[in-house]
């Protein structure tokens, strides 16, 4: 554990592709570490999947990430230049966007006025309904996301199209990195692959460049470009998914469990004795 | 009568397909008659249209139960006396509704963003006190007495706000609690007694409550106003965000705090408004007008409405429809020469049957749906 297995990186040294770069990077809540000394770099256009066990540090990093609680130490640089992110607002406006699955659309709007929301197109008193509506449709058109009708209510939708929707939006408001937290979760294969059709899209297109944050790594393995993987707030594989597969994520993530277990009881067992 | 009955009979029928065996022969001969395929005549396509239309939009259900109640008090009740329809009637029952409905306004948008105001009928107490002493013991001029009255209901609605937004009180509580405070600086400061209305604002009083239609007009427009304000503006659509997912509004930059703010002091506006209004009407500024009953009319005429209490929708048009239900109830009761004692019960009937109603026909709507 106290070795990161940076060696099989494949971090290259130059920086010029990195869209994003995380250098030692740690953080603590009072007594508790959550990351230790986290470097992590993600390519313009490149599809990175962040995968670990619950209570690895995935949750921590994405917060920091997002700019929901700043790092203990170390530094996030975005396009070259060091940034402090302040708030997730301010994250935004630099154009990294978290999105937690569909929980930031609100059910009871339609699915222009939750693309739009807060950026709505006004003639003003009124709302631009009919460009918001043109907008949304051509939109999500071009990202291939396919639902009824732009003016169906999202409570009416699948899981699936909803979560597409908030990607879409994000997309739409410029973001160039995109955060997505367990896409995957709770959703049917059926649903999973509208949103592993609509990541794979915005590869092709290079139009962002996304983390996929997931403990589930099955199907994310398809889509990404990259692993790294996240064990006890540490970084300890980074290989490209050509390069690994779900078995050898498992086999780790187990025999880090195992030794975890085996230290307790010996602990018990010095304990008792 | 029949008419809505079997309207909503008819999509039934319908969907079970036209070769099944009616349960009237004439039916049936008019079922057999035809091509299977052939799609409903004329009327029973209507029906169908019409049972459909009350399905899924709430505010005709409520516009056909008023309807009815019309004819039941106008016609059925009074048996050919027609007292219902005198001009007399018509305003009583035109002042009631608006004075329900203006406040309903304000209390649906509260609801839709997730809050509530219980203090709105202590403001409707507040603001002729604040226009008679303006003008009494400070000498300010009639119209500016009448605007910072108005102003006065502003002022309480952004104390709400800031009791609710700022300092995280349950607005239920927070509103509770400066109606109290309300009330006891009215009954102090006008030592429980009642006043008239001074003789500088009388040239006012006309337009804002003393004329016969005044305060139906003024309910008639503002219901336009805040139909719009709600379906068609920035700050309708992040109402129904703030209420339907607070978090998702907030995290997307809609500033939930300021639609907040900003619902309070309409509230309040329009609470001081028609405090004005009945202070006029009734040439007497009462210490004990208002209190709670207005806000409990005007919530329940938002939840007969549509509106759902717990946020994120509602309409105008249905709270309207509300108001005049619960007005005509109100004043046919009195017209059928009823004592008004058992309308709480009829009162406490509609809210049961609408909330009942509001959540079957959603249930019923999304299973269509899906």
């Amino acid at each position: 554990m106290t070795d990161p297995q940076h060696q099989d990186a494949a971090m290259p040294p130059s920086a010029d592709g990195d869209v994003l770069r995380v250098e030692h990077i740690s953080k603590r809540y009072g007594a508790v570490t959550a990351l230790v000394d986290v470097n992590m770099h993600l390519q313009r256009g490149e599809v990175l999947g962040l995968i670990g066990d619950n209570g690895a540090g995935k949750s921590t990093l994405l917060k920091i990430l997002c700019g929901f609680q700043p790092p203990t130490s170390g530094w996030i640089i975005l396009e070259g230049q060091e940034v402090t992110l302040k708030s997730v607002d301010h994250a935004r406006s630099l154009g990294i966007d978290a999105v937690y699955q569909d929980l930031a659309l609100v059910n009871q709007l339609s699915v222009y006025h939750n693309m739009f929301l807060n950026r709505e197109p006004v003639r003003w008193p009124l709302l631009n309904n009919r460009t918001m509506r043109k907008l949304a449709r051509e939109h999500l058109d071009d990202m291939g996301v396919r639902i009824p009708s732009v003016d169906a209510q999202v409570a009416k939708l699948s899981g699936g199209q909803r979560q597409a929707i908030a990607v879409a939006r994000s997309v739409y408001s410029d973001a160039k990195i995109l955060l997505l937290d367990e896409p995957l979760a709770a959703m049917g294969v059926k649903e999973g692959a509208i949103i592993l059709d609509l990541v794979g899209r915005l590869k092709r297109e290079s139009k962002v460049s996304i983390i996929i944050i997931a403990h589930n790594y099955g199907q994310i393995l398809e889509v990404c470009d990259r692993v790294n993987l996240l064990q006890g707030g540490r970084i300890t594989l980074d290989k490209l998914s050509s390069q690994t597969s779900a078995q050898e994520l498992t086999d780790m993530v187990v025999a880090e469990y195992r030794k975890a277990l085996e230290e307790r009881q010996r602990a018990e067992g010095e304990l008792s004795a | 009568m029949g008419g809505p009955v079997d309207g909503v009979g008819a999509p039934l029928g319908e969907q079970k397909g036209m070769t099944q065996v009616s349960e009237t022969a004439q039916q049936a001969a008019e079922v057999v008659g035809q091509p299977p395929q052939q799609p409903p005549r004329g009327a029973m396509r209507l029906l169908r249209d019409v049972g459909a239309l009350l399905v899924r939009q709430r505010e005709a259900t409520v516009f056909v139960v008023v309807v009815l109640l019309i004819i039941y008090f106008g016609f059925i009740s009074s048996a050919g006396r027609t007292a219902f329809f005198t001009k007399v009637d018509l305003i009583n029952l035109s002042q009631v509704a608006s004075q329900i409905i203006i406040i309903a306004l304000g209390e649906v948008l509260l609801l839709i963003c997730g809050e509530i105001d219980l203090s709105v009928g202590f403001i409707y107490q507040l603001a002729p006190f604040i226009m008679y002493f303006l003008i009494v013991d400070y000498h300010v001029p009639g119209l500016l007495a009448i605007l910072i009255a108005l102003l006065s209901g502003v002022v309480i609605g952004w104390v709400n706000g800031f009791l609710t937004v700022a300092l995280g009180l349950p607005s239920f509580i927070a509103t509770l609690g400066t109606g109290f405070v309300i009330t006891g600086i009215v009954l102090t400061t006008s030592h429980a007694r009642q006043v008239d209305i001074p003789p500088q604002v009388q040239g006012f009083g006309a337009w804002i409550g003393r004329d016969a239609w005044a305060e139906i007009i003024w309910a008639v427009i503002l219901t336009v106003i805040f139909h719009i304000l709600l379906t068609r503006t920035r700050w309708g659509l992040h109402t129904v965000a703030t209420g339907g997912n607070q978090l998702g509004a907030r995290e997307a930059g809609v500033s939930v705090a300021r639609i907040k703010y900003g619902n309070f002091m309409l509230t309040g506006l329009l609470g001081a408004l028609v405090g004005l209004q009945v202070a006029f009407q009734t040439s007497i500024i009462d210490p004990t007008a208002g209190g709670y009953q207005p806000m409990f009319y005007a919530v329940a005429a938002a939840v007969i409405g549509g509106t759902a209490v717990i946020g994120g929708s509602g309409t105008i048009i249905g709270a309207f429809l509300g108001g005049i239900m619960l007005a005509v109830l109100t004043i046919g009761f009195f017209v059928i020469g009823i004592s008004a004692n058992p309308l709480p019960i009829v009162f406490g009937g509609a809210i049961l049957i609408a909330m009942i109603a509001n959540v079957q026909l959603t249930r019923l709507r999304e299973r269509g749906r899906a």
